[in-house]
Order: C-alpha cells, then sequence, then structure tokens
C-alpha cells in the first residue's frame, strides 16, 4: 500500500516536469497575445509524429529530433502568427474569433497528419536511450522516463533564464503585464509576441516529441485532448504565469498518477473534472492574483 | 402587420416545404433529410447560446449525449412510452445544464473550454463500465423495439419548427434584445434593468433542451449506437460551423448554414471523413478571417450600401 503511494507522489512529481513542458507553449502564447491556442495539442501531435518518423525510418535519435524540432516549430510559428494574428487583433472581438480560428487550425492540421499518418495508434520502443532505469527510494523508473523528465526539466530552465536574465525575456514580460503600456514604452510589441509565439510552438514540438515515451500510443486525433489537459494544467497553475504552470504541472502529474493506482477505471476523466472544479472554484489559479483576463 | 406575420414565418414555411414536401417530390431520401433536420435544430440551439449570449459551447454535443441515453435510459429500464421518455431525455439534459449553471460565471475561452470539459466527464459516466446495468457501457444502446422511422422523423421536423420559431421570437421579443444587449455590453444592459442572471440562464436552459430533445430524436431514428456515436465532438463543430456560416443571431443564418453545408457534403459525398474535417477546417479560418458575420452579413451590406446610394443620389441631385 505504501509502496503505490509513494511511486504515485514520486511519478507524479517527475511527470510533472513533462505535464509543466506541455502546457508551457499555451501559457506564453496566451500571456502574451491574451489568446487560446486551440491548436497546440495538435502541434505536440505534430512533434510526437517527427520524432516517430525519424526514428522508424532512419533511427534518428529522439533528442536531435528534438533539436530540429525547436527551429523547425519556431519558423513555422512565427509565419503562423504574421499570417493571422495582426488581422485577428485588429477585428472587434479578437478574444473569441482567435478561438475559433484556431479551432479551425486544429481541425486543418488534425485531417492532414491523418493522411499523412493514417490512423492507427502508433508507438516506439522505449529502449531508444538504452536501458539504464533510475531508482529513486526504492522506486523504479524506465530510461526513456528520466530522460523526459531530465529535457523537461532543462527546457523549464532554459526558459526561466530567458525571461528573466534576457532583455527580450524582459520585454516579452512586459508585454504579458500590459501591451499598450509595453507599447507606448517603445518596445516592439509585434516582434517580441511573433517571437514568443515560435517560442511556444517550439516548447509544443519539445513536448511532442517526448510524448511517446511520456503518454503511449499516438495518434493523429489526440490533439484535442492534449489541448485541454495543457489547458487543465495552466489554469491550475496561472494563466498568464510561466512559473505557475510548473505548479500546475506537478499537481496535475500527482493527481493523474493516484487516480490511476487508485481509481484507474475513472482516471480518464480525471483532467476534465480537475479542470471543471479549478475553473469553478478559483479561476484564477493557485498563484493566480484573483483577476481574470479571458 | 399582416406582411411582417408573413415574411416571420416565411422560413417555417420553407422549411416545411422543404423537409415535408421534398420526400414526397423532389428529393426522396429521408436518411439524409433527417440528419440535416437533426443539424438544423443543433444550429439553431447553438445560435440560441452563441448568437444571443456570446457564449460558445464547444462542448454542446454533451447535452445531445445527454438526451438520446437518457430519452433510452428511461424507454428500456423504466419503459415509458416513447414520447414520454424524448420529453425525458430533454429534460435530462436540462437537468445538467442546472448542474452546469455555475459555468456562466466564466467567460470567452474559459467557457468554451470548459464546457468541453464537461461534455467529457458526461460522456466519461456514460460510457463507463462501472455503469454497464444502466447505460450498458461502452457497448451501446438497442431501441430496436420502439423503432418507428416515419413518426420520429416527423417528431424531428416538429422540432426544427419549434426551435426555429423560438428564435424568430427571440429576434422579435424584448427578451431577445435584453439577450442581444447582454451580450454586447453587460454593464450597460444590468443599469437599463435587464436581470443579467436570469435572462442569461434562460437562454442555456432553453439551448440545452433543444440538443437534449434533439438527441433523444436522433436515438429514437437510428435506433442502434454507441456512446462515441452520440457524443463525438464533431458534432458540435457542425452545428458551430453551420451557424457561423449562415451568421449567428439571425434566423436564417442557421438554416442556410446547414441546408447549403450539409446538403453539399452529401453532394460531394465524401469517401474519407478527413476531406471534410480539412475543408471545415479551413472554412473556418477564412470564415474568421475575412466573413466574421456569416453570409447574411452579406445580404444586409448589400441592402446597406444600396440605401446609401439612393441617399448619395438624392444629395447628387
Amino acid at each position: 500500500m505504501e509502496t503505490i503511494l509513494a511511486y504515485s507522489i514520486i511519478g507524479g512529481i517527475l511527470f510533472g516536469f513533462f505535464y509543466a513542458l506541455l502546457g508551457l507553449g499555451l501559457n506564453l502564447v496566451f500571456g502574451v497575445l491574451k489568446m487560446v491556442n486551440l491548436a497546440h495539442g495538435d502541434f505536440v501531435m505534430l512533434g510526437a509524429y517527427g520524432a516517430y518518423v525519424a526514428y522508424s525510418t532512419s533511427h534518428i535519435n529522439p533528442l536531435i529530433t528534438i533539436l530540429v524540432e525547436i527551429v523547425a516549430f519556431g519558423i513555422v510559428g512565427m509565419a503562423l502568427y504574421y499570417g493571422i494574428v495582426p488581422r485577428l487583433l485588429k477585428s472587434h472581438d479578437p478574444e473569441m474569433l482567435s478561438l475559433i480560428l484556431f479551432f479551425g487550425v486544429s481541425q486543418a492540421i488534425e485531417a492532414l497528419a491523418t493522411f499523412a499518418f493514417g490512423q492507427n495508434t502508433q508507438t516506439m520502443n522505449p529502449n531508444v536511450f538504452g536501458n539504464h532505469p533510475l531508482v529513486i527510494f526504492g522506486q523504479q523508473f524506465q530510461t526513456a522516463w528520466w530522460v523526459s523528465v531530465l529535457v523537461s526539466a532543462v527546457a523549464l530552465a532554459l526558459l526561466y533564464l530567458f525571461l528573466y536574465r534576457s532583455k527580450l525575456g524582459r520585454a516579452t514580460r512586459a508585454v504579458m503585464g500590459n501591451r499598450e503600456e509595453t507599447a507606448a514604452s517603445g518596445i516592439n510589441v509585434n516582434r517580441v509576441s511573433t517571437i514568443a509565439f515560435g517560442i511556444g510552438l517550439a516548447l509544443a514540438g519539445i513536448a511532442g516529441a517526448l510524448t511517446p515515451f511520456m503518454l503511449g500510443g499516438i495518434y493523429t486525433t489526440m490533439g484535442v485532448g492534449i489541448t485541454v489537459t495543457s489547458f487543465a494544467i495552466i489554469v491550475i497553475g496561472a494563466l498568464g504565469n510561466p512559473l505557475g504552470t510548473i505548479i500546475g504541472g506537478i499537481v496535475y502529474g500527482v493527481a493523474q498518477f493516484l487516480m490511476q493506482s487508485y481509481l484507474p477505471s475513472w482516471s480518464a476523466m480525471a483532467p476534465f473534472v480537475l479542470l471543471l472544479i479549478i475553473l469553478l472554484v478559483r479561476p484564477g489559479g493557485i498563484l493566480g492574483k484573483g483577476a481574470r483576463y479571458a | 402587420m399582416l406582411k411582417r406575420l408573413g415574411s416571420m414565418g416565411l422560413p417555417l414555411v420553407v422549411l416545411v416545404l422543404i423537409f415535408a414536401v421534398g420526400p414526397y417530390t423532389v428529393f426522396n431520401n429521408p436518411a439524409t433529410l433527417f440528419e440535416m433536420m437533426a443539424f438544423l435544430a443543433l444550429a439553431q440551439g447553438i445560435n440560441v447560446l452563441y448568437g444571443f449570449t456570446g457564449y460558445l459551447p464547444f462542448g454542446y454535443v454533451g447535452f445531445f449525449g445527454a438526451g438520446a441515453y437518457g430519452a433510452s435510459v428511461v424507454v428500456l429500464k423504466l419503459h415509458f412510452p416513447i414520447l414520454l421518455a424524448i420529453l425525458a431525455g430533454g429534460v435530462i439534459a436540462v437537468l445538467i445544464s442546472v448542474i452546469l449553471l455555475p459555468m456562466l460565471r466564466l467567460s470567452g475561452a474559459y467557457f468554451a473550454i470548459g464546457s468541453l470539459a464537461a461534455a467529457e466527464i458526461v460522456y466519461n459516466v456514460v460510457a463507463n463500465p462501472n455503469l454497464q446495468s444502466v447505460t450498458n457501457g461502452p457497448y451501446g444502446i438497442n431501441l430496436a423495439p420502439v423503432f418507428n422511422a416515419t413518426l420520429s422523423y416527423w417528431l424531428m421536423l416538429v422540432l426544427v419548427l419549434v426551435a426555429v420559431t423560438f428564435v424568430i421570437w427571440l429576434r422579435h421579443s424584448s427578451f431577445g434584445f435584453s439577450l442581444l444587449a447582454l451580450r454586447d455590453d453587460p454593464v450597460s444592459a444590468g443599469m437599463a434593468g435587464v436581470n443579467i442572471v436570469r435572462t442569461r440562464t434562460l437562454a442555456w436552459l432553453a439551448s440545452a433542451f433543444i440538443a437534449g430533445l434533439a438527441g433523444a430524436i436522433y436515438a429514437w431514428h437510428i435506433s442502434v449506437f454507441y456512446p462515441g456515436t452520440m457524443f463525438d465532438l464533431n458534432i458540435s463543430i457542425f452545428a458551430i460551423v453551420f451557424t457561423l456560416f449562415g451568421g449567428r443571431a439571425t434566423v436564417w443564418g442557421p438554416i442556410i448554414g446547414t441546408v447549403v453545408l450539409y446538403g453539399l457534403y452529401n453532394w460531394i459525398g465524401f469517401s474519407t471523413p478527413q476531406y471534410f474535417q480539412l475543408v471545415y477546417g479551413l472554412l473556418i479560418v477564412g470564415l474568421v478571417l475575412f466573413l466574421p458575420n456569416g453570409v447574411m452579413s452579406l445580404i444586409g451590406r448589400r441592402r446597406k450600401s444600396r440605401h446609401a446610394e439612393r441617399k448619395g443620389a438624392v444629395m447628387n441631385v
């Protein structure tokens, strides 16, 4: 009994870093643009297929795929921003219309991905990174897990350094705080937002490449579920607050593990229940200031 | 006055012509017409909620599925007569919407994604193997004992006419105007004496009732189904796209959207649903960027510009 509890909590915390990474891209975009990128989960799915195809066709290590995806997704994100967002911001109701628009983008990506990759669920060999299981407090965790957790933690640390130690990062945080005043103080808001959108998608790509190891089988229609999960994670932390997302990820990870250990047949609905409860009880999130932007 | 009533009733006449006379004359395909009617009812339900209040329910299909399963369980387990069971399906959808009433405190994206989560919860409960004795879990429902293709067809037509009449009433009543005022500027509307909570609540319950009844009648018509059929997210998507395409907060918008887009879908007859998903996805993007108020706004715009031209002509003279 106690080992199950210990396993759930340690596993949940480790998974929490991955979940935080999953939500971080969505939260960054939301923080800067006050728009929910409903296609977030579909970019994660594309990242997952990128890693899968690269490995299954030419045995490319997923860690190398991640580096390629960071660049590719970043460029796609910046292009997408330029094509869509300035036009949206000029419309009469950017918040609602962006929601519908990204939903359309999500549907289109899902359809195209199904054409390209088929409808079957794909899995990846968990021994891609070799076989060196990690033992914490007597609990054993397989290699692919702890490598994924490590990659997630590194990505989180790099984002933290970017946001809090670089000039561009400071500008990004300023835009999150107040778009108009930032523009008034001479910062090129459009450039900062473009880069933030690119980074947001790059983070989705990294999380995607780790998905086959963390969430199991990948399939082209998994995007919507991942978007909802990511949304739950960032709402638990705090919308628009990147540090809150880490707390959100860990809370979510532990909750998910406890559900899977003790109530397995109901665990599929855990993210939705958690999301609804948090939305209704504390819409600002754990680190939120009680203010709501959307 | 009579002329006004005539133009108000025109949508009803057109719908009766298509769905009551159509099967016996030009378009003898009741299966397609029935599906089209189901989407018409759902699109009008979305219209009531999204068009008139601004709340966008991605999880609208939750009410549809709840109505379908509610009616089925009442028929199979409690042995109610089918018509009463269908009413019960609608009532169960309303009960769920009452439980979800606190969601109306959420706005924008929070509401949209929250409703999606709510629909997933209803689906997970219905499809859960632990509830097999009640809903038959993931193994589906068989309503063969009460199956009646003709009667369910006509009942769906009645539902569509009722839903359209309701929207016509919204367009012309002070209740509908207070909803629109609330959607555009809740603070001013509240100051002008609109009871914000009550007005929104009524629209929310009405919208859930329409979806519940639609689901119940749909279940009766197809008679054999699985949870995945009734809680398919695409049902929400279709209804939202049809409403957006036609134009929200209008009577004709959802009708035009459903008849044109669903008709097109059946006419082309896609062999793989992904083509359809792709076309709809791109259509949504195009609509938002270039035609956010739907096809009906084009007609309105032309009328306005003609009006302006006439005014201009007078000025030039």
